[in-house]
C-alpha cells in the first residue's frame, strides 16, 4: 500500500460521444457558407465587410461581456461568431458600420449575454436585434432602397416588397431558377436558395438541426400559401413563391432551429415549426410587414417552453402504483 | 471509444461487445493471489464490533458469522489467516466490512454445505444464494415471503464491452440446462426466459428454458428494461423486482446454484471481462476477492498514475481508488482507461439541443432536469421531470454536447432523495 498510485476517478460514463459545442457552432458555418459566399459573389466587398465586421464585432461584445461579468472566456465555443455570421446573413450589403455594430450588440449582450449566456436566451438572439433594428430603422432593411444603387443585370425588386406593393402580378418576373440561385435583391446571405437548402440538408444528416423543425416549417409555410392562393389567386402569391423568398429558408434551417429557444420534444417540433411557418405567411399576407419570418418565429419562441410540457410519459408514469 | 458518426439522424447505436470482439480468447484462470480482501455490506446503522478476529484460520467455502446478533455473514473464498478487519467506503458512502485474508497455497474446502447435497431445499440455500457470483441482490431475491413468478436469466451483458454473461452462456450449454431445472425446482417459479443475442439463441435454446432474443443495443439489456421488454409491462425504479415477483439472474449465477446444490461447493470465482487500454478484451476466472492489480499485473496491463480504473464497463462502471480494491462476487468487469482517452466533464449550463431527451430510454426530459439538478432541487426534479424513473444507463451524458456529467447529477440526485427520504411520488 506504500506506493499508491494516484488514480484518476469521476462517475460513469467513461465515454463520449466526442460531440461538442464549437464542432456545432462551426458545422452550422460550414453550412452556412455557400450561401454567404454567393451572397459576397454578387454585392462584392461591401457585403464582405458586413460579413467580417459583424462576426469580429459579435465576438467582441462576447469578450467584453465575458470580461465584465467575470465568467470564463467563452468566445471560443463559436457560438457568438456564428450569431454574428447569421446576423450579417440578414442584412443587406449596404448596412452602414454602426448598424452592424448595433446590430450584434443587440444580438451578443441583450438578445443573450443578459440572460445568462448560451443556453438561457428564451429568444433566438440573432432575430431579436434583426427585429429591433427592423422596428427603430425601417429604410435600413428596406432591401429595394438600401440596394438601389446595385445593378446586378437580374430583377432588383426585393419579391416580397415586391408582393406587397405592385400585387401578384409581380411574380411572373421571377423565374423558380432565379429565385433558387439568389437572382433577386435581398439580404447578403438569406437569397441564394440552392445553398441554404444545401446547408440545411447538411445540418440534418449531421444531426446537428432537428429535422422536425424545418420540415415542419416548410411545410406550414407551404400549406397556409397554398390556402390563401386557392381562396383569392388574384391577391395572393403561389406557396413555391413563398418558400423560395425572403427569410424563409434561412428561418427554416438556421433561425428557427436554435437550440436554446426551440423545444426538443417530438410533438412540440412539429407545432412549433408548422405554428411559425403559418404565422410568417399570415403576415405576409394580411399583416403590414413585408416579410414575417422574423417575428413569427421569436413569437414561437416565447411560446416554446409551453409546447414543449407536450412530452410522452416516462417510463413508469402512468400506471398505477402497486 | 465510439464516436458519433459523421452523417447519422437520431439516436445513438451503441453494440454490446459480442463474443467476437474476444477474437478467439479464451477464460484464462488467474493464479491465486498472496492475499484477498472480502467485503461485507453493512445493513447501515450502528453496528456492533465484528465478532471475526485477525490471526483466525479460515477455509474455502467457510461461513464466517460477523456479528454477535443478526444474520449477517460472509464465506470465504480461500484458505488463509485473516489479516485485517477494517471499514471500508463504497459507491455513495455505502459502508463496508473489509476483511482481508493471507492465503495459503492449497485450498482446503470447508464441507459444511456438501454435507447437505442432494437437499436442495431453499431453507438450506437461503444464507448462500446472495453471496453466489452473478446474482446481485436487487435483482433477484427469494424467499418463502416473495414467491417468484417469472425468472429471467439475463444472457446479455449490462454494461458495452462486456461479454462476461454471454462467454458463460456459449460455453456452459448442459451445465446451464441443469441449473435451469434446478432454478425452477427451486423457485417455483412459473416460467425461466432466457435473454440472449441472436448468436446465442441455440445455446441458449438447450437449457429448455423459454429464450428471447433481444437486440443486443445499448441499454436494451439494462435490468429494468429488460423486464419491461419480456413482462411487457414497464418497471419504473421505484418498483422492487421482488414485489412484481420477478427475479433477474446471471447466467454465472446459475450455474453457482447448480454447483452449490448439485456439487455441495459454494463457487469461488468469478469470471471478469478485462478491458485494456485500446479496448481490447480479455475474459478471466479470478478468486473472489482478488485485489484489481493483481489481475491487471498478471495480464501485464500497466496501470500509471493518472490512468483511470474501474468496476464495470465504460457506461455503468464505477471508479475505483486504488488497485487494492478487490473483485466482488458481482463484479462483471475492469477497465483500465489511459489518460489520453478521458473526456473531462465541462462546466458550462445546458443549450437545450435535445439529444439527451432523444438518447433517454425512459423518456425523461433530461433537458429540463439537469436544470433542476443542477440547482439541488431534487423534490421538483423527482415530482415534475422523472428523476426516479431513470434507469442508469449513462446515455445522456454520453451525447450531451456542453459535456455536462448528467448521469453524476442524476445519481446525486437520487442519493439526496434517498437520504431524507423523499422515495415517495
Amino acid at each position: 500500500m506504500a506506493n499508491q498510485k494516484l488514480l484518476v476517478s469521476s462517475h460513469a460514463p467513461y465515454w463520449h460521444n466526442g460531440s461538442g459545442l464549437s464542432e456545432r457552432s462551426y458545422n452550422i458555418m460550414i453550412a452556412a457558407l455557400p450561401a454567404v459566399i454567393m451572397g459576397i459573389f454578387q454585392y462584392g466587398p461591401p457585403a464582405l465587410g458586413v460579413v467580417a465586421l459583424s462576426i469580429s464585432s459579435a465576438m467582441i461584445w462576447e469578450l467584453i461581456m465575458n470580461l465584465l461579468m467575470k465568467r470564463q472566456v467563452s468566445i471560443g465555443d463559436g457560438n457568438a461568431a456564428l450569431i454574428g455570421l447569421l446576423m450579417a446573413m440578414l442584412l443587406p450589403a449596404t448596412t452602414p458600420w454602426w448598424t452592424v455594430i448595433l446590430g450584434t450588440f443587440l444580438a451578443v449582450v441583450v438578445g443573450k449575454q443578459i440572460y445568462g449566456g448560451i443556453g438561457c436566451n428564451p429568444l433566438n438572439p440573432t432575430l431579436v436585434a434583426i427585429a429591433m433594428i427592423f422596428l427603430s430603422w425601417k429604410g435600413l432593411l428596406d432591401f429595394d432602397e438600401a440596394l438601389v444603387n446595385y445593378d446586378l443585370g437580374f430583377y432588383m425588386v426585393h419579391p416580397l416588397a415586391g408582393l406587397k406593393y405592385f400585387g401578384v402580378s409581380t411574380v411572373s418576373n421571377y423565374s423558380l431558377g432565379q429565385l433558387l440561385m439568389g437572382q433577386y435583391a435581398g439580404a447578403i446571405g438569406a437569397t441564394f436558395g440552392l445553398g441554404l437548402i444545401a446547408g440545411g440538408v447538411y445540418l440534418i444528416l449531421r444531426n446537428t438541426i432537428r429535422w422536425e423543425i424545418p420540415v415542419s416549417f416548410l411545410a406550414g409555410v407551404f400549406v397556409t400559401a397554398l390556402l390563401f392562393d386557392v381562396s383569392d389567386p388574384e391577391k395572393y402569391a403561389g406557396p413555391l413563391f413563398h418558400l423560395l423568398t425572403g427569410y424563409t429558408l434561412m428561418g427554416a434551417f438556421f433561425l428557427a432551429t436554435e437550440d436554446s429557444s426551440s423545444p426538443v420534444n417530438f410533438i412540440p417540433m412539429l407545432i412549433y415549426g408548422a405554428c411559425a411557418g403559418f404565422l410568417t405567411v399570415l403576415i405576409r399576407n394580411i399583416g403590414s410587414f413585408v416579410d414575417g419570418t422574423v417575428f413569427a418565429i421569436l413569437l414561437m419562441n416565447v411560446a416554446s417552453p409551453l409546447i414543449d410540457k407536450i412530452r410522452p410519459k416516462a417510463l413508469g408514469r402512468g400506471i398505477k402504483n402497486a | 471509444m465510439i464516436k458519433k458518426p459523421f452523417f447519422g439522424l437520431g439516436k445513438p447505436k451503441l453494440r454490446y461487445a459480442g463474443i467476437s470482439d474476444l477474437d478467439g480468447k479464451q477464460i484464462r484462470d488467474l493464479p491465486l493471489p498472496a492475499r484477498i480482501t472480502l467485503l461485507h455490506r453493512s445493513a447501515g446503522g450502528p453496528q456492533d464490533d465484528p465478532i471475526v478476529y485477525p490471526g483466525e484460520e479460515v477455509r474455502t467455502g467457510q461461513k464466517l458469522a460477523l456479528y454477535e446478533t443478526g444474520e449477517e455473514y460472509l464465506f470465504s473464498t480461500a484458505t488463509g489467516t485473516i489479516s485485517g478487519i477494517a471499514d471500508a467506503q463504497g459507491y455513495a458512502g455505502q459502508s463496508f466490512l473489509s476483511i482481508t485474508i493471507d492465503l495459503k497455497p492449497k485450498d482446503r474446502w470447508d464441507t459444511e454445505l456438501e454435507k447437505g447435497v442432494k437437499d436442495t431445499s431453499l431453507e438450506k440455500l437461503l444464507p448462500f444464494i446472495s453471496h453466489l457470483p452473478g446474482i446481485s441482490d436487487s435483482c433477484f431475491h427469494i424467499g418463502r415471503d416473495h414467491p417468484l413468478k417469472t425468472v429471467i436469466i439475463n444472457g446479455l451483458d449490462q454494461d458495452l464491452l462486456v461479454a462476461t454473461n454471454q462467454l458463460m452462456v456459449r460455453d456452459n450449454a448442459d451445465n446451464l440446462a441443469q441449473g435451469v431445472d434446478f432454478l425452477k425446482e427451486l423457485t417455483g417459479a412459473e416460467s425461466v426466459v432466457f435473454a440472449v443475442p441472436p448468436y446465442l439463441k441455440s445455446e441458449a435454446e438447450k437449457s429448455g428454458a423459454q429464450v428471447r432474443v433481444i437486440e443486443p443495443l445499448y441499454p436494451n439489456a439494462s435490468p429494468r428494461l429488460l423486464v419491461n421488454e419480456i413482462l411487457n409491462r414497464p418497471v419504473p425504479p421505484w418498483e422492487d423486482f421482488k414485489d412484481l415477483g420477478v427475479g433477474l439472474i446471471s447466467p454465472e449465477g446459475v450455474l453457482a446454484l447448480r454447483s452449490a446444490a448439485m456439487e455441495g461447493k459454494v463457487p469461488v470465482t468469478k469470471v471478469i471481462t478485462v478491458i485494456d487500454k485500446d479496448y481490447g478484451l480479455t475474459p478471466v476466472r479470478a478468486r473472489i476477492g482478488t485485489p484489481v492489480g493483481d489481475i491487471l499485473q498478471s495480464l501485464n496491463i500497466n496501470l500509471s498514475q493518472g490512468d483511470r480504473l474501474v468496476s464495470g464497463g465504460p457506461m455503468q462502471g464505477r471508479g475505483i481508488y486504488s488497485e487494492d480494491t478487490p473483485v466482488l462476487h458481482d463484479t462483471d468487469a475492469i477497465m483500465v482507461q489511459d489518460k489520453s482517452r478521458m473526456i473531462a466533464p465541462g462546466s458550462d449550463p445546458c443549450i437545450n439541443c435535445g439529444e439527451c431527451v432523444r438518447a433517454c430510454p425512459s423518456r425523461i426530459p433530461v433537458n429540463m432536469l439537469i436544470r433542476l439538478l443542477e440547482n439541488g432541487l431534487y423534490e421538483e426534479a423527482a415530482q415534475e421531470y422523472d428523476l426516479l424513473s431513470c434507469v442508469e444507463c449513462g446515455l445522456c451524458s454520453y451525447v450531451c454536447v456542453m459535456r455536462i456529467p448528467i448521469f453524476h447529477y442524476i445519481m446525486l440526485g437520487k442519493h439526496e432523495l434517498a437520504l431524507t427520504g423523499g422515495q415517495e411520488e
